[in-house]
């Protein structure tokens, strides 16, 4: 069913892309930080402290959807038996956890000028927080454990943990009174950010993407290597 | 066109969230009261009795409250059903204004006098270029 996933073929694809999806990811961040930075018009209310939002959003949508995509892979791994879906969920951990943390420096350089303060023990922000421990765990897990099998049980249940916790971030804002500001942009109506705003924040969260994708291509073939080196041809 | 196994281990991943999803649910629903960051001046009318206890209230700053004197800033917290006065001393976050969201936290005197230590301002989703804000506002 997987065969798709035969290490030997994906390897000739993911030590050769990298390069590829650097030079996009440098184009792209270029656009977007220019438009981001100079072309796109401060807010009427914040001045130009609106343009955090433009890391901030993007690098926190990242690492929801990272981390939303290892437990999918995980669990998948797990019931189906397929060890390539756990490298996978893996090599993508780190740039899910290098987002989340972006996410909350930038928020907080964000509170500052316009709420008055770094940090909040509100809810949006606190569970941001969980799922950074969460995708601690996640990754001092794959390093703890020798046996393989152990490891792959260990991760799965984690992220099992932690998307109970994904769609609390998300309604968050909605379900209890936040300092956070609730979701400006929804996929069934309107957004409330202008349209000259939206340009720039949707070329950071692709520029974003691409970084998280060329970080994986990277780590998954060092994953594929080591596997080479024990001579096992395939997983 | 699975194996029994298969199903098997997918029926379990299943009822481990289930059983998450219904602890978190619980341990939140319990939790409710601290979960929130602010109460609105309505909760306040509510409160069975006032202890000396720091709480933060929010809501919107009403138009024409904010009065500067000396050294204090009094202005009304409102959310559109009730209100409660507050009066602050010290600095002012740059949103703060009429009609924008506001969380002060500090001690209640009474049901509708509140001093606060401390004042954040609270912004909405709305972004915008400032000619397109003058532009809805001269319609």
């Amino acid at each position: 069913m997987f065969k798709i996933f035969e290490p030997n073929k994906i390897f000739i694809i993911t030590s050769r892309a990298p390069k590829y999806v650097l030079i996009l990811f440098i184009m792209v961040i270029s656009i977007g930080l220019v438009e981001a930075l100079f072309l796109s018009p401060e807010d009427y209310k914040q001045g130009h402290s609106v343009r955090i939002m433009y890391v901030h959003v993007p690098a926190a949508w990242i690492s929801l959807g990272i981390f939303s995509s290892i437990t999918l892979l995980s669990v998948s791994g797990y019931i189906f038996k397929n060890k390539n879906f756990f490298l996978i969920a893996k090599s993508f951990a780190p740039s899910g956890l290098l987002f989340n943390i972006i996410a909350l420096v930038t928020g907080s350089i964000w509170g500052k000028p316009t709420w008055g303060s770094w940090w909040a023990w509100d809810a949006r922000i606190t569970s941001m927080l969980i799922l950074a421990i969460f995708y601690l765990m996640y990754l001092v897990a794959w390093r703890m454990y020798e046996n393989k099998d152990q490891v792959l049980r260990v991760t799965t249940i984690i992220t099992i943990f932690g998307i109970v916790n994904v769609p609390i971030i998300k309604y968050s804002v909605d379900w209890w009174n936040t300092l956070h500001q609730p979701a400006s942009i929804n996929l069934l109506s309107k957004s409330s950010i202008h349209t000259s705003m939206l340009f720039p924040l949707f070329i950071m969260t692709a520029a974003f993407t691409l970084f998280s994708l060329l970080i994986f291509l990277m780590k998954y073939n060092t994953e594929l290597i080591k596997i080479k080196n024990k001579g096992l041809d395939r997983l | 066109m699975y194996g029994r196994k298969v199903k098997l281990r997918f029926l379990f991943v299943v009822l481990i969230l289930l059983s998450l999803v219904f602890s978190v649910f619980l341990l939140l629903k319990s939790l409710d009261e601290n979960v929130v960051y602010f109460k609105s001046p309505s909760d306040v009318k509510l409160l069975e009795e006032l202890d000396n206890k720091k709480i933060r209230i929010g809501g919107m700053v009403k138009k024409d409250s904010i009065k500067i004197s000396n050294q204090d800033v009094n202005f009304v917290i409102t959310d559109f059903k009730n209100e409660i006065n507050v009066t602050y001393s010290g600095v002012i976050p740059n949103l703060f204004s009429e009609q924008k969201g506001v969380v002060a936290e500090g001690f209640l005197k009474d049901r509708s006098f509140f001093e606060a230590s401390k004042i954040l301002a609270k912004h909405d989703e709305n972004y915008m270029p400032p000619e397109v804000k003058k532009a809805l506002e001269d319609k």
